[in-house]
């Protein structure tokens, strides 16, 4: 698993498109041309971290505000692998030298 | 080199043949549409060597855009070769429009949209409605324009397959075919000219009104399809989605959002028809 500390950070928000139908959101990527299909919770997620880089921990607590995710070690856990996934999609980045 | 030209709604092509026949099967069948001075696509039909073209003549496809691994066919079926060819230039370079592939017919300057695998209907749909008071936009391809999200007609020839010959000719039985070309690859297959008014109007689109997916051969059914599965099914539907990058993304996320959509099933012509007018009468 990945190390609970590592930061990441996204694209600037007009760096994609995002488009909400029924039970998926589509997420045009400007930079690669690719259309992605994601469900609860990345569009929330992406929201929450802006442009900021932060940890899972720090995202956790920013969408506890508006979102139920359980105990605070299982979100931590949940994001940190939505974070692993999103990285390798290209929609945020692992920030190494912060 | 024997040459025909023609502008099928906002595309032009020039069809070059080592043969005289497909060119005069194509004149006959397309006489009604412009003959246009520039073209965007080049065809051409030649032999696979330059013995074929005399003894036991086989048609190898050419032109601007070509897959490599094209089977060649016999001369017999020129024009399927010269209406693939055609096809193959759209799928693969036509950039001014987000390509479905799908049928449509409009009235009222509203526009439905059929698409679904070959041998769902979608075809033959098109060109039975278009006998029933709408008028037939195309059943290959559906244009949508990236600026007004309109269907722009591509009323190509319509390609009868099997069945829906015989359907066809009892539904229009004054309508202009083309030669049977037995034994394609895709069965028994023959080309009707589409209704005046399709060929008259065919600069003018409209909007889309109602998406569906039909599927021949089950009992009558409807089912509703969410926009997720719809936008799923259309970019595998689409042959330049990629290509188009953001204007495509746009142009059907705003197609999908906007065009209400169902699945239905049917086993017979009027079966689907009365189908399509009782969905058109609540959706569209």
């Amino acid at each position: 698993m990945a190390d609970p500390k590592t930061l990441y950070q996204a694209e600037p928000a007009d760096a994609r498109i995002v488009e909400p139908l029924d039970m998926m959101t589509l997420i045009y990527q400007r930079r690669s041309g690719i259309t992605h299909m994601v469900g609860e919770p990345v569009p929330q997620m992406l929201e929450a971290m802006g442009e900021d880089a932060v940890d899972a921990a720090t995202l956790a607590a920013r969408l506890a505000v508006s979102f139920d995710l359980g105990g605070q070690d299982d979100a931590v856990t949940l994001i940190t692998e939505r974070l692993e996934e999103l990285a390798e999609l290209g929609l945020v980045e692992r920030v190494t030298d912060a | 080199m024997h040459e025909f030209r023609v502008q099928v709604g906002p595309a032009a092509f020039r069809i070059g043949s080592a043969w005289r026949a497909p060119i005069d099967q194509l004149a006959h069948l397309y006489r009604d549409y412009p003959q246009p001075d520039f073209t965007d696509f080049t065809v051409r039909l030649e032999p696979t060597t330059w013995l074929r073209r005399w003894l036991r003549p086989s048609v190898a496809i050419g032109g601007d855009y070509m897959l490599p691994d094209a089977a060649p066919l016999p001369l017999a079926q020129g024009l399927l070769a010269a209406e693939m060819a055609m096809n193959l230039q759209m799928a693969l370079g036509w950039r001014r429009h987000l390509l479905l592939h799908a049928s449509a017919v409009e009235r009222d300057g509203r526009v439905l949209v059929m698409t679904g695998q070959s041998g769902s209907g979608k075809s033959t749909l098109s060109a039975l409605l278009g006998s029933e008071g709408w008028r037939f936009l195309g059943d290959e391809f559906v244009l949508l324009d990236p600026v007004t999200g309109n269907v722009v007609p591509f009323p190509r020839l319509i390609s009868l397959k099997n069945e829906a010959i015989a359907a066809m000719q009892s539904a229009q039985p004054d309508a202009r075919f083309g030669p049977l070309l037995a034994g394609t690859p895709k069965g028994d297959i023959r080309h009707v000219v589409p209704p005046a008014d399709a060929i008259a109007q065919m600069g003018q689109g409209g909007a889309p009104a109602l998406l569906l997916f039909p599927r021949y051969g089950y009992p009558g059914a409807v089912r509703e399809v969410a926009p997720g599965e719809t936008f799923m099914r259309l970019t595998q539907a689409s042959t330049n989605y990629v290509a188009l990058g953001e204007a495509g993304f746009i142009t059907l996320t705003r197609f999908v959002k906007s065009v209400p959509s169902r699945a239905i099933d049917y086993q017979s012509g009027d079966e689907a028809i009365a189908l399509v007018e009782k969905l058109w009468e609540r959706l569209a």
